[in-house]
Parts: structure tokens; C-alpha cells; sequence
């Protein structure tokens, strides 16, 4: 009893200036914080529900708009242009799909086997950035554009033959289908698929594919078993910074695409630039991002990349 | 340099090799070297830090190309094969569990590999072995140091590979549990009979375990053999200083008398008996006639005349004592070299021997060997202790 007494007096007398101390302490980090956040409310949170609030609204631009919470927009966007979105989906997986394949030899090359090449590959595979994304898609304009060599080299190959029972393409064209669309969404993401396949490769360590071969895997095996497991984050990361993206993108589908290519990206272009018809461009966006995110939830929780580091 | 270990008394040689170097640039790692290890013999290489041995082990294993001579396992040239093709495993000295994998199925790794589908029982008994049942299911992360070091090791031995490399495998264990694990090691190689290539820098824990221990200085091998031979007959200054402790002093020789060389100190005449010289005694040059110092007695100069004959015998002051417990340990400073050690078993302490007393040191002249007095004195000191 007299023990209580005693540390609560101690406590008692020392305990305000102790803890006012320490819960300032505590609050640094949220301070350190508070730019970030700014930005966010300033440049996210603001516009989104500003954006929220013109796809619930009707009107038109001469009479102005008013919330009327016409959520019907939303149903008759999707209905109108669901085929744009499918596209997009399609499109952009295609793209990933290929940015894997590519992105993948190369960042496991630069990882494991460039030895001092290995920060030059790297600048090079940033170095496209040096350059504005409309002037690269332009310049696949010129490359992909009929009777260029590219175009020429392809059909003499029958390279275009194989594109054309695939539906890809069409006649003696490449601009203007869906490869173009493609091909340049997977050269203009390629680099944010390669950066964070080589930053989870690179953190492997090498020692791990020897200790796999001493414990009778093969090559082949220790990439299936160790290699490609551990740089699961990596790709997960690369997928998502691709799709995500491409999925919203228009200049490719604008660029070297024909009306029969558009993209979900070029149809919220228009509306808000062109038709001005805001609420169904918002009610767009917001569709767009419903559906991104349902896919990344899904796709993260397939992946497993939690369990991984 | 070529050094054949003595046969274990089994089917031959299991790990030879021949003339085999690795150079990094212009760097020479490992110096062209002979190795014969007999075959489910427990060999150990000793050495300072960076002196070869991680380098010796990878040529074994096929992780690194030697650049010149050839790996032979139980009499195939295994010099091309890459290493999952190699009857051998290891213990990497950085462990190297896979981080993604849990504990189970990190020691299951090889199994798998090999197509063995029923793994459970064998996985199981390996982790008890290394007491680590009950983390089963646990990542690598979350053990610590020595818990990882253990599944590195039930990793490579539940795979009974003909040869087992160990990269200093006990290096992070506390000493409890490591001199548990040096038993528990020993008892597995002689049970299953496996060919065991330890490295290590700790001279007692080569000295205990192996039948063979290579001391390895500078990318070659000193001297090879039995430990207590390696202990009582050391070849070189740095196998006399890195194993264990020696006292080694300059003298002059004067000549032979029968079986005996008979040397000078400063004044001081000690006699080595000709078997004992691994080197050619020139009269009129200089030899280092080596003791340890637990081959030492110790007694005050006012008893000189009780020491029987035959002894070397050399005078000095105590510079130091330090008693720690099983004996006592001074420091000597005598006109033949300041700083020489001896080892004094505490049965009876004379107190007279305290610092400042004068002193006589005796040792019979049979325990002491001689080098060549050519190489450095101090060679193996300050690596002896591993950096
Ligand atoms: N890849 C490499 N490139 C250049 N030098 C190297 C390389 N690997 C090892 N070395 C050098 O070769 C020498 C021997 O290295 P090794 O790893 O065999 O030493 P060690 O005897 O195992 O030492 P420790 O007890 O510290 O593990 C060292 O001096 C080291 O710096
Ligand atoms: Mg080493």
C-alpha cells in the first residue's frame, strides 16, 4: 500500500512535463507529414469531389449545370461506351503482357550479367524520358506510317500476313489498327516496367542461385524456384505501373489509331474537350477508376505479394 | 607446395586436388596447390581471414572456375562440371537460406530437386537434429543468427552428398551451443561416413574435430597433418604462432654433440635433438628453437640447483602474472627475448613467483622444435586470433 502511494506521488509530480515532452516527440513525424498531405487535399481529394459532384449533375453549358443526383449518367456512359472500355482492358493487357516479356530478359540481364555496363543499360533504358511522350508517339507515326520501310520490311516477311489472319492488322497497313495501338503502348511503358523488375532483381542475392545449383537445381530450376519468386514484388510493381497507365491512355490510341481504335482515354478526352458534356466525362473517370482498382485489388490478392518480404 | 593427408584408413581419396590456383586480376587468391582428402575423413582448413579457404571450398563445389589445375571427387575429373551436377553440398558461410521459403521447405530443397517425393520424415529428423522443430514453418528472417546457421547445415546434410563443405559453420553460435554442434557434427560425419571439409579460423575447433587440419597462410598451405602434430612439430613460425602459443627464440649453432644440436642464446646454451629440426642446422648460422610455454617449469632463482640436468634452461624476471583459474599465465622478460610466455598449472603455486622475481625457465629439450630462422618471427601473431 505505502509502495502505491509513493510512485504515484513520484509520478504525480514529474509525469505532466514527462508526457507533454514525449507526445510532442510523437507528433514530429505527423508534422513532417503535413506538406504531403496538403498536396493530397489540394491536388487529389479537391478535384475528386469536384469531379464526383459534375457526374451526379444535368444541365448544359448554356444553362450551366446543377447537382440533380442523376445517377443515370453513370448507366447510360457505361451502356454507350462499354465497347471503348473493353478495348482499353484489352489493349493495355496485351501491353503488359508484352512489357513482361520484354521488360523481363532485359532487367534479369542488367541485374545479373551486365557487370560494368550495368548503370550505362540502365540510362539508356531512361532515356526515352529525355524526350516528351507525344514527340516518341509521334515519331512511331513517321516509323509505323504505309510504305515505310518498317511497314515494307514486315510484308515482305508475310510478317503482315501473320498480323492480318490474327486481326491485328488490315491490308498492307499497320498504322491506324490495333498493333499500332498496342506496340506503341508497350514501347512508351516499357521503361516503368523494366525500373522496378530491375530494382527486385537486383536486390537478390547472388549467393541464393548459388546455394540453389549446389542443391542440384538446374539453371532453369533455380530460376523457377528461387529467381522468379523473389522478384515477384518487382513484378507486380511493373504490371501495375503499366496497365494502370495504359489502360487511361489516349495519345497512342489518338496517334496511331483510327476511330475504330479508341480507347476509353480518348472518349473522356472528347467529352470533356470537345462535346463538352461534363457530367458524362466525369461519370467516366469515375467508372474507370472503379473498375482499375477492383482489377488491382483482385490482381494483388491472386499475386500474394504480402507473403513476399 | 604438396602435402598429402595420411589415409584415413578407408576407400582412398575422395577430394583431390591437383595444381589448383585461382588469380582475381592480377591477384593470386589460392597459390597452385596439392590436396589429397581421404575419403569420409573430417579435414579442416585453417587459416587467417583471407587467406583462401572460402576460395579452396567454391573450386570444390564448381562455384568458381579454378584458373589453372583440376578437382577430382572419389576419382572423377569434375573440373568442367557445373555445380548441381557435383555429389557435394555446402554450408555457405553467409548461410544463404532462400528468404521466400520457409524453414522446411529450405532444408527440403535438395530433396525435391533430386525427385524425392517423400520428404516429410527425413525433414523432420533433420530439424530435430539441429533443434529446430518446432520453426518449421517459420522464415529464415525470423530466426536468429545461429538458428539460420543451423538450417544452413541441415540444409546440406540431409542431402548425404558424398562431400560436405562447411564455410565456418558455428561461427555465429554462442560457445555452448557451438561446442554442442561440433559434437553433433562429428557424431553425424563418423555415422554416415561422409567426407567432411571444414574451413574455419578457430584453431581449437579445427584441432578438435578434425582427423586432418591444412593451415593456410597467404593462398597456400603451410603444413598439413594430424593436429597433435601440427601442435607438437610445427613446420613454419606462422603454424607455431597460429596454432596455439609458442615462444620462439634466435640462436646460434654451434654444433652437433650425438643426436643433439647444441645452440646459443645470448650466453645461454640450449641443446634441440636433431629429430626435432625440420630444417638443416649450419654451424655458425642462426636457427629459432621453438617452446610452448605450458612445456615450461617455472622456478624462483634461489631454487636453481633443485632443477635436474638435461634441461634447456634460461634465466629472466617476471615482467606479469594473471591467474586464470586451471593456471596461471606470465609473462617473462629474459636476456634471450623480452615477452616470453609460460603456462603454469595451478597445483602447487609458489608465491614467491610473482613480477619482478627472478627466475629460471626449464623445459626438457625433446618438447621444443626448430624452424628455419629465415622466416619472420611474428608471422601468424596477429592473425592468430582471427580478424
Ligand atoms: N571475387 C573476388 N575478386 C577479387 N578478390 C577476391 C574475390 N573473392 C575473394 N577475393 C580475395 O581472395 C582472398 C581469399 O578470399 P577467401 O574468401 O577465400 O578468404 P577466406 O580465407 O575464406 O577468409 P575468411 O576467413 O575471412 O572467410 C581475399 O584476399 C579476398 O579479398
Ligand atoms: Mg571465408
Amino acid at each position: 500500500m505505502t509502495t502505491t502511494a509513493t510512485t504515484s506521488a513520484d509520478t504525480g509530480t514529474e509525469a505532466p512535463a514527462v508526457t507533454a515532452a514525449a507526445r510532442r516527440k510523437k507528433l514530429v513525424p505527423y508534422w513532417l507529414l503535413l506538406p504531403g498531405i496538403l498536396w493530397l487535399v489540394v491536388f487529389f481529394a479537391a478535384p475528386l469531389v469536384y469531379q464526383a459532384s459534375t457526374s451526379v449533375q444535368t444541365g448544359s453549358l448554356e444553362e450551366g449545370f446543377k447537382v440533380t443526383w442523376h445517377f443515370a449518367t453513370y448507366a447510360d456512359a457505361l451502356t454507350e461506351y462499354y465497347p471503348q472500355f473493353l478495348r482499353s482492358v484489352a489493349y493495355s493487357a496485351t501491353a503488359t503482357v508484352l512489357c513482361l516479356a520484354l521488360g523481363y530478359p532485359l532487367a534479369y540481364l542488367i541485374a545479373f550479367k551486365a557487370g560494368r555496363w550495368r548503370n550505362l543499360l540502365m540510362v539508356l533504358v531512361i532515356a526515352p524520358f529525355f524526350t516528351s511522350f507525344l514527340i516518341r508517339t509521334l515519331a512511331w507515326k513517321t516509323i509505323l506510317s504505309d510504305g515505310g520501310p518498317v511497314v515494307s520490311a514486315l510484308g515482305s516477311l508475310h510478317i503482315l500476313d501473320v498480323t492480318n489472319a490474327l486481326g491485328v492488322t488490315e491490308g498492307h497497313r499497320v498504322l491506324a489498327t490495333p498493333l499500332a495501338v498496342v506496340c506503341g503502348l508497350t514501347y512508351n511503358f516499357l521503361p516503368f516496367m523494366i525500373l522496378p523488375l530491375y530494382t527486385s532483381l537486383e536486390r537478390i542475392d547472388p549467393r541464393l542461385h548459388e546455394a540453389a545449383g549446389d542443391l542440384y537445381a538446374t539453371p532453369l530450376t533455380t530460376f523457377r524456384k528461387v529467381t522468379f519468386p523473389l522478384s515477384m514484388p518487382g513484378v507486380v510493381a511493373g504490371t501495375l505501373l503499366t496497365f494502370i497507365p495504359a489502360t487511361g491512355d489516349y495519345i497512342n490510341a489518338e496517334l496511331l489509331g483510327s476511330t475504330d481504335q479508341k480507347m476509353i482515354g480518348n472518349v473522356i478526352q472528347s467529352q470533356f474537350l470537345r462535346v463538352l458534356d461534363y457530367p458524362t466525362a466525369a461519370a467516366l473517370s469515375f467508372i474507370l477508376m472503379a473498375a482499375i482498382l477492383a482489377m488491382v485489388t483482385l490482381y494483388i490478392r491472386k499475386s500474394g505479394t504480402e507473403d513476399l518480404v | 607446395m604438396t602435402a598429402t593427408a595420411p589415409t584415413a584408413g578407408s576407400s582412398g581419396t575422395d577430394v583431390r586436388l591437383t595444381a589448383i590456383s585461382k588469380r582475381y586480376g592480377s591477384f593470386t587468391a589460392v597459390h597452385p596447390l596439392d590436396l589429397a582428402i581421404p575419403a569420409g575423413s573430417f579435414f579442416a582448413l585453417l587459416g587467417a581471414s583471407g587467406c583462401g579457404k572460402t576460395t579452396t571450398l567454391r573450386m570444390i563445389a564448381g562455384l568458381e572456375d579454378p584458373t589453372t589445375g583440376s578437382v577430382e571427387l572419389a576419382g572423377k575429373d569434375v573440373t568442367a562440371l557445373p555445380p548441381h551436377k557435383r555429389p557435394v553440398n555446402t554450408v555457405f558461410q553467409s548461410y544463404a537460406l532462400f528468404p521466400h521459403l520457409d524453414i522446411y521447405e529450405n532444408v527440403a530443397f535438395g530433396l525435391r530437386r533430386r525427385g524425392i517425393k517423400s520428404v516429410k520424415k527425413q525433414v523432420g529428423d533433420m530439424l530435430d537434429l539441429v533443434q529446430l522443430g518446432d520453426f518449421a514453418r517459420r522464415k529464415p528472417h525470423q530466426l536468429s543468427g545461429g538458428q539460420q546457421q543451423r538450417v544452413a547445415v541441415a540444409r546440406a546434410l540431409i542431402n548425404h552428398p558424398q562431400v560436405l563443405l562447411l564455410d565456418e559453420p558455428l561461427g555465429a553460435l554462442d560457445l555452448k551451443l557451438r561446442r554442442q554442434m561440433q559434437l553433433e557434427l562429428k557424431r553425424i560425419q563418423t555415422e554416415v561416413g561422409i567426407t567432411f571439409v571444414h574451413v574455419t579460423h578457430d584453431q581449437e575447433e579445427a584441432m578438435t574435430m578434425a582427423d586432418t587440419v591444412a593451415v593456410m597462410n597467404g593462398g597456400r598451405v603451410e603444413q598439413l597433418g594430424a593436429p597433435a602434430d601440427l601442435y607438437e612439430t610445427p613446420r613454419t613460425t606462422f603454424v607455431a604462432n597460429f596454432l596455439g602459443t609458442s615462444n620462439l627464440i634466435t640462436a646460434d649453432v654451434l654444433g652437433t654433440s650425438g643426436d643433439d644440436i647444441l645452440l646459443r642464446a645470448c650466453d645461454t646454451k640450449l641443446t634441440l635433438p636433431a629429430t626435432r629440426c625440420t630444417t638443416t642446422a649450419r654451424t655458425g648460422e642462426k636457427l629459432l628453437i621453438g617452446i610452448r610455454p605450458e612445456k615450461i617449469t617455472l622456478t624462483h632463482a634461489d631454487d636453481a640447483g633443485t632443477i635436474p640436468d638435461g634441461r634447456n634452461r634460461i634465466t629472466g624476471r617476471i615482467a606479469d602474472s594473471s591467474f586464470i583459474g586451471v593456471s596461471t599465465q606470465y609473462v617473462i622478460d629474459s636476456p634471450v627475448g623480452p615477452g616470453l610466455s609460460v603456462y603454469e598449472q595451478n597445483i602447487e603455486r609458489d608465491s614467491r613467483l610473482a613480477p619482478g622475481a627472478e627466475v629460471v625457465l626449464h623445459w626438457n629439450p625433446g618438447h621444443s622444435f626448430g624452424l628455419d630462422a629465415a622466416q619472420s618471427v611474428e608471422a601468424g601473431t596477429d592473425a592468430g586470433e582471427g580478424t
